[in-house]
């Protein structure tokens, strides 16, 4: 009896031992679920979906507290792959949270730009050089096109251009196979 | 000497019509009044203009740079005035702009000061460096810059050195002509290759439906000092791929991912050997290729054109005819629609084939896939290519990476061969363009991501640091303050003391600052002006002792 008894504790110590050291050994570094949502998200960090950022909206997602379908640069096929990953139904985008637009720059004008340094402060990517009182400018291959340096311009001397289709980023088109529509014969 | 070949899976038997473009010799195409020359002619960075709006430039003059590892340099191709760096249409399928520069030749044709390089005498490093900038790209259609697959690494060698000389696909004929006319000099850029990849086996490969090349190409073999060997293989599309070409003569074939340099093989086309002839022995840069113009047109042959050449002008040379229904550069199996035909030849077009309704009659409409799998048997990647298709029409692009999409080398026997005829090539090629552009989106993400982390990390920072100095800053004026009473004997000051202390040392600064600033612009005045201010002065105290006292009328209310 005292064996087994005996037996059973030393089992369970050992077993605790090796689960406490296990448990210390291969910590996770945060919510794994968050990391791999935010990895679909697009990072733009403009904030629409009603959170400061992309980051914070992952793990609001992962939490179950915020929805599938808040982010509209994402798009439809951004709340498919959350789906997928989640294990949920799709859904449409929440329009309510804005559309989903065609990827943009932010541009300056310089001639009316008057230095004032907000929209460098508003900028969640850091892609705006510029001081106070001298000229600004977008660092277009880092600006995600959040929109965020719109609202604090004093001039409104920011605009949003769309990327155009230029030959390194051209894409061939998803063909279209025509269908040959069959004429019916109207019986007399 | 018969060497054991092997072959390949798959491939097809389409019509030659190789006929049609030999029977002419090679006619020098005529000097354009503008020549268009695209900086993005090869794989990689474009290269990066070097001259300016309003320049001469001569003759095989560097007009850009290369940029980049993988880059090559792009030369004038005539002499005359630079008129334009900027956008200009180029032979594309979606007939988008791109950067180019425009020359304005003057007839005179003038060369830059150029001849041949003792290139045993130079280093690997110094050749390949002169290599880059004397333009040279693969001719076979690829256009990766030769300069780079000329390195060969850290291994320094590379044992087999294979020259296509297939040209498989139908209609084309220009290395055909280039072989039968020029096979010295390919063989000297052959031994420049051996030279810098230390080859060991030299395989010239030809495909039978070319006696004529074969036989010049022997005879040429027979008089170099090194063994080179002319090879004489079925005709087969797509034999002259390279890894076809590997495999019918090694029985080797390139593992998935991988180049052929990593099982010690590398192939160039007879073109880019001739160039690499003409560009040491000669001193002349890539400035001009043999291309074949045929189709629907009168005179089917060959021209020699220079780089940035209209389409037009060569169409016009062979003779235009009407009917046409559009011209494709390349093959019929692998070439593309090119939408407007004033864009310039470039570094890449070995052909022009004209289309018209009898040559090339529009393809059947499209039927379901029945899953008969005869593209699977015509396959010479080995791939399925009716799963391909199918995952490629649904966008599902992990299935199709999954099934080795990027094996596929667009050849278009699965097209040539379907019976539904359902263009499968188109949807490999989107599927392809889909899965690069979610890349490059993935990795601006990426970037974004990082930056926004920092941008956190930068602002947390930058508070915690504003608050130590602060923090900081008091504790030292309390250590001075609590320092200067003990000099004067008082001893055990209170922290209100101290406090009280250091309010009162900020007035006595704040007060010193006010009566050390005087106004700047009354100094240096002459008698008059202070005549002036004491006057206005004396009338504003007036004032001033006016207003001070209260109006009568105020007194009594």
């Amino acid at each position: 009896m005292l064996t087994a008894i005996l037996v059973m504790v030393g089992i369970a110590v050992v077993t605790g031992l090796v689960l406490g050291w296990s448990a210390i050994r291969f910590k996770v570094e945060g919510n794994p679920l968050a990391e791999k949502i935010d990895a679909i998200l697009p990072q733009t960090q403009c904030g629409q979906c009603g959170f400061p950022g992309c980051r914070p909206y992952a793990e609001a997602i992962a939490k179950g507290e915020a929805d599938i379908n808040q982010c509209p640069p994402g798009g439809e096929e951004g709340v498919k792959k959350l789906a997928d990953l989640l294990g949920v139904e799709p859904k449409s985008l929440d329009e309510t949270h804005g559309t989903s637009k065609p990827k943009s720059v932010a541009f300056i004008d310089e001639q009316t730009c008057i230095g004032c340094t907000l929209c460098i402060q508003a900028c969640p990517v850091d892609a705006i050089a510029g001081a106070a009182k001298q000229m600004h400018t977008i660092i277009a291959a880092e600006c995600t096109g959040c929109e965020l340096c719109l609202p604090p311009c004093p001039v409104d001397c920011i605009s949003m251009v769309p990327i155009a289709e230029d030959l390194p980023h051209w894409k061939w088109k998803h063909p279209v196979i025509e269908i040959k529509p069959v004429e019916l014969k109207r019986v007399a | 000497m018969s060497r054991e070949l092997f072959k390949f899976k798959g491939g097809i038997h389409p019509p030659g019509h190789k006929a049609e473009s030999t029977g002419r010799p090679i006619h020098p195409a005529p000097l354009p009044k503008k020549l268009v020359i695209p900086l993005r002619q090869h794989i990689g960075n474009p290269a990066r203009p070097i001259v300016d709006v309003g320049e001469r430039v001569l003759k095989g003059q560097l007009i850009a740079a290369a940029d980049g590892a993988i880059s090559t340099a792009v030369h004038a191709s005539s002499s005359g005035i630079v008129s334009a760096i900027g956008p200009a249409r180029v032979p594309h399928i979606s007939g988008l702009p791109d950067e180019c520069i425009t020359i304005e030749t003057d007839g005179r044709d003038e060369w830059i000061a150029h001849g041949p390089l003792d290139y045993q005498a130079m280093t690997r490093a110094d050749l390949l460096a002169h290599l880059r900038d004397m333009g040279l790209a693969g001719l076979g259609g690829a256009v990766f810059p030769s300069a780079v697959k000329l390195d060969p690494g850290a291994a320094q060698t590379c044992p087999t050195l294979i020259i296509n000389g297939g040209e498989c696909e139908p209609w084309i004929t220009c290395d055909d002509m280039l072989m039968r006319t020029q096979a010295d000099a390919i063989l000297q850029g052959v031994a420049i290759m051996r030279h810098l990849l230390g080859s060991s086996e030299i395989l010239i490969g030809i495909e039978d439906n070319k006696p004529e090349a074969i036989a010049a190409m022997q005879a040429a073999t027979a008089k170099t000092d090194f063994a080179v060997e002319t090879v004489s293989l079925p005709t087969r599309y797509p034999g002259g791929g390279a890894k076809q070409m590997i495999e019918t003569l090694t029985g080797k074939q390139v593992p998935s991912g991988k180049l052929s340099t990593d099982i010690g093989i590398q192939v160039f086309n007879v073109g880019t050997a001739y160039a690499l002839a003409r560009a040491v022995h000669h001193g002349e840069p890539l400035i001009s290729r043999l291309v074949t113009v045929t189709g629907h047109v009168l005179r089917a042959q060959n021209v020699e054109a220079l780089i940035g050449t209209p389409f037009d002008t060569l169409i016009q040379l062979a003779g235009d005819r009407d009917g046409t229904t559009g011209v494709l550069m390349g093959g019929p199996m692998m070439g593309l629609p090119i939408p407007d035909t004033s864009v310039p030849v470039v570094k890449a077009t070995n052909c022009i084939l004209v289309e018209s309704a009898e040559l090339f009659p529009p393809p059947p409409k499209a039927l379901p896939c029945i899953r008969c799998t005869r593209c699977a048997d015509a396959c010479p990647a080995e791939l399925q290519p009716q799963e391909l298709f199918r995952f490629a029409k649904s966008d599902d692009f992990g299935r199709a990476q999954e099934y080795h999409l990027f094996d596929c080398i667009e050849c278009g026997c699965c097209s040539y061969v379907c019976p539904s005829h359902i263009p499968l090539v188109d949807f490999y090629r989107y599927a392809k363009s889909e899965i690069w552009a979610r890349e490059r989106d993935k990795r601006a993400a990426d970037l974004a991501r990082e930056r926004h982390e920092f941008r956190l990390f930068r602002q947390e920072r930058e508070k915690t640091e504003k608050a130590e100095k602060l923090a900081a800053k008091a504790q030292a004026k309390r250590a001075e303050l609590a320092a200067a009473p003990t000099e004067a004997g008082n001893s055990g000051t209170s922290e209100a003391d101290a406090k009280k202390a250091l309010i009162a040392a900020a007035l006595a600064r704040a007060q010193a600052k006010k009566t050390e600033t005087t106004p700047q612009n009354t100094d240096n005045l002459s008698p008059d002006t202070q005549q002036e201010i004491a006057e206005i002065e004396t009338r504003r105290a007036k004032i001033r002792a006016l207003a001070r006292k209260p109006l009568e009328s105020e007194e009594t209310p």
